[in-house]
């Protein structure tokens, strides 16, 4: 075996503040192997890859190829002297540059002092041909689709003589009959003795596809197995079993009445979603990055337009064609990227919290500074946010705390319907409880909540029902009685194909 | 834990916006100083007042910007609103015989709309406010052209020279309305939702988007508050010059954007406050006033406005990239 080793990582452990990223990873690749890569996220894959890259550097522990020990080495080394090259999910090409100046860049072949296009234009074209593809070199990558623009990418690679590919969800943007060409090209590097490490959370492409499979969970390498003696079902058993007995747990709070309808809501990116929010309740939503999750949370707030269907707040039909209406309707959003979305950083922790009711708390056009100054330090004292004072900017804060204050400026506005997309992403593990504890707060006192999330184990202890999507529709409804992470998992990545096997 | 590790840090160091403020300050006090020295008639009262009334129009506009740039646009229009405006209402009153203060009125409601027209197109159009700005800039300057067929219109009734050349007591009328002005738009800027509104946009437009606040309105409201105040700039040259020229105006709009960013306003929006600008504007009064009395040649004079713009900018860059990093 030792002789078909291309790479070999031994003892690989990496520590960020506060979290252990990976845990004594030891793992062989062989030639020519299509190798795959499972784990929730957070499992530790993206940075595994990264230290495979040499993106980021190993605490301990070394990494062999070609019987030579390393513990670093450069990106750039990693892809010229090694041959190790990585296709992440957001690709790496300049857009208004042509086909073959992407292949080239950055070792543009020269005649005298010019760049030699024709030789280059000629030579990317083989490449491709060789790939099975025929694309033309002189087209400007933004005018390819996006699974043509994956073949360049993965031409960019293959032009560096590459021996190991690392391929991230290369699946994720693509059609069931582009999956199937891709699926043959990989192939076909695998005759050509690549080894490709193929990372999906789609487990069936996993188990099609793959020679060996390797779990990874809380950065530790669970197993690593051949493909032939797994299954689906046991893939899922490593990939989750968590031990969450010190997490909060929310308490079942009775139904109240039905606060929000959604019916046959479409929009561009979802289809046909039906469901109803109850106060007191918190509904969960479950599925894949893409699967339409946030795009709800986006027509309820006015972000993306709706096609078809109706909502109703309060029993009444209701049209929502900008955040300010759904203001006015009491609907607020807590967003996914805090940072992007939801703080004012530059502002002080007042300001952000009285924001969206600056014109509630003034008369005569004028804010009243001592109504404002108090309201804000019931926040600051209820949500327990830790800041030095009301004027400190939101930027210096902690990831929690400026959670806390994005909260605030909803609770302020007293909305009566909450939707929390991935609220504790980026959060330590303290702020987590306390945000679980002020989300049970909230239901209990009658507010309707909806929460967006990846992370299943919190999904599951915090909701009281849970909508799995899965490309753009809802999947299915559990429980929280019946909840567990196989279940969602599986509906969640599901291929619509196979629907009416699993229906419930 | 990373946060906190940061947070310490930017304790140790003094915060970027009051550094900012203070570094104006600072500026201003070390021109009026050098000048003192430099030029016995420069720390009079009679030269002081003159200072202030050089710079009432400029600090006009100035605090129409400030309202733009913070909500991260820019209005380069101001300039030749300058122009439009002072054809425009010399035309009402000479032409059309129309009484001054109507006159004034109806140009005021004409500079506005202008400004409301800006953000039209930044608005509904999607045009980004520089090209927007630039776009109209050339478009009003041509029109003044048209309007006045490059010709001076003048010959006003006496009482319309009071808004330029009068007094109130000691105190210059243009100098009372930079002052009510300023006074205005700090209230304004601190005290009302408007203002927080127009922080948050320059902050982070998408987070005030989502906070509910009608950004689209905000916007009209933004360009039409500059294309009013601009308005009032131009009837006050108008006043003072008593005659419409189209001619006036030319690189105006890039002295106003100078003395917002002097006055600590990031380019980038979100950060500012009304008194640096202030500040920023009575260092460019100063600026030309004391070149003047120190015989500096117009020639050079613009080589120094010009220097002193990098500076500010420099300085500004320097600041919001340490912001940055932190």
């Amino acid at each position: 075996m030792a002789d078909r080793s291309i790479l070999s990582l031994r003892g690989i452990t990496k520590n960020y503040p506060g979290v252990q990223a990976l845990n004594s990873i030891n793992l062989e690749l062989y030639r020519g192997e299509i190798h795959a890569l499972v784990g929730e996220n957070g499992a530790g894959k993206s940075t595994l890859i990264k230290i495979i890259t040499g993106a980021v550097k190993t605490d301990e522990g070394e990494i062999l190829i070609d019987n030579h020990s390393y513990t670093s080495y450069s990106p750039h080394d990693a892809l010229f002297e090694l041959g190790i090259a990585a296709i992440y999910q957001e690709f790496n090409l300049v857009s208004s540059l042509s086909v073959s100046d992407n292949i080239f860049l950055g070792k543009e072949l020269k005649r005298g002092m010019f760049l030699d296009y024709s030789t280059m234009n000629n030579e990317a074209a083989e490449l491709l041909a060789a790939m099975g593809f025929s694309i033309n070199p002189k087209t400007p990558v933004n005018t390819l689709s996006v699974a043509e623009q994956q073949i360049v990418e993965i031409g960019k690679a293959l032009s560096h003589d590459v021996k190991l590919l690392i391929m991230d969800e290369p699946t994720a943007p693509l059609t069931p009959k582009e999956v199937g060409r891709l699926f043959k090209l990989i192939e076909n590097l695998k005759k050509q003795e690549v080894t490709i490490i193929y990372i999906s959370h789609r487990l069936d492409e996993a188990l099609s596809i793959s020679d060996r499979i390797t779990v990874l969970r809380d950065g530790e390498l669970i197993k690593t197995m051949s493909t032939r003696e797994t299954n689906r079902k046991e893939l899922i058993g490593l990939m989750v079993g968590r031990n969450f007995d010190q997490e909060y747990q929310k308490r079942k709070n009775g139904q109240g009445d039905v606060i929000l309808e959604v019916e046959d809501l479409s929009t561009e990116s979802v289809t046909d979603i039906n469901f109803v929010l109850h106060s007191g309740e918190i509904l969960g939503i479950a599925g894949l990055v893409g699967s339409g999750r946030t795009e709800i949370a986006r027509a309820l707030i006015g972000m993306d337009t709706v096609k078809d269907g109706i909502i109703k707040v309060h029993g009444h039909p209701v049209e929502i064609h900008n955040p300010t209406a759904a203001k006015r309707l009491k609907i607020g959003l807590i967003p996914e990227d805090r940072k992007k979305q939801g703080i004012l950083g530059k502002m002080s922790v007042k300001h952000n919290i009285s924001f969206t009711i600056a014109d509630e708390i003034s008369r005569c056009t004028l804010i009243n500074e001592k109504k404002e100054k108090q309201i804000v330090k019931e926040f600051i004292d209820r949500l327990n946010i830790k800041t030095p004072n009301q004027a400190q900017l939101v930027q210096h804060l902690s990831g929690g705390n400026q959670q806390k204050v994005v909260l605030s400026k909803w609770l302020a506005s007293d909305c009566s319907i909450l939707i929390f997309d991935e609220p504790t992403r980026g959060v330590d593990v303290g702020a987590k409880q306390e945000i679980y504890y002020i989300m049970d707060e909230l239901a209990k006192s009658g507010k309707g909540i909806i929460m967006i999330s990846s992370d299943l184990p919190e999904l599951i202890r915090m909701a009281d029902r849970i909508l799995v999507m899965n490309s753009g529709k809802v999947q299915g409804s559990i429980d929280y009685k019946d909840a567990n992470q196989d279940l969602i998992l599986d509906m969640a990545s599901r291929e619509l194909k196979q629907e009416g096997k699993h229906e419930r | 834990m990373k946060d906190n590790g940061k947070k310490t840090k930017t304790h140790l160091l003094p915060d970027a916006n009051s550094l900012r403020n203070y570094a104006i300050v600072f500026v201003f006090l070390i021109l009026v100083a050098g000048f003192s020295v430099a030029s016995p008639a420069f720390f009079t009262a009679e030269n002081l007042f003159n200072v202030a009334r050089q710079v009432a129009m400029l600090g006009i506009s100035a605090v129409g910007m400030t309202f733009v740039m913070l909500a991260g646009g820019i209005d380069l229009a101001v300039g030749s609103m300058l122009s439009l405006v002072s054809v425009v209402c010399a035309k009402f009153m000479v032409e059309a015989g129309i009484h001054p203060g109507l006159a004034v009125v109806l140009t005021l409601f004409i500079a506005g709309g202008i400004g409301v027209l800006n953000a039209f197109f930044i608005n509904e159009i999607n045009i980004p406010p520089l090209i927007t700005t630039l776009g109209t800039m050339t478009i009003l300057r041509g029109i003044s052209y048209v309007l006045s067929g490059g010709r001076h219109v003048w010959g006003f009734p006496e009482q319309f020279r009071v808004i330029g050349q009068g007094y109130i007591g000691p105190v210059p009328v243009p100098v009372i309305l930079m002052i009510l002005v300023f006074i205005f738009g700090w209230i304004f800027l601190e005290k009302t939702p408007f203002g927080r509104w127009t922080y948050g946009i320059g902050n982070n437009e998408e987070a005030t988007r989502l906070s509910g606040i009608n950004i689209r309105n905000m916007k009209y409201l933004l360009y039409m508050l500059s294309g009013l105040l601009s308005g009032i700039a131009g009837i006050i040259l108008l006043s003072r010059m008593s005659s419409g020229q189209p001619k006036v105006g030319t690189g105006y709009e890039m002295e106003v954007v100078t003395a917002v960013v002097l006055g600590g306003v990031s380019i980038f929006g979100g950060e500012g406050k009304l008194l640096g600008v202030l500040f920023g504007v009575l260092i460019i009064g100063v600026l030309e006033n004391g070149m003047i009395l120190m015989n500096v040649s117009d020639y050079y004079q613009q080589i120094i406005l010009g220097l002193v713009l990098l500076a500010a900018l420099g300085f500004d860059n320097k600041l919001s990239g340490r912001l940055k990093r932190k």
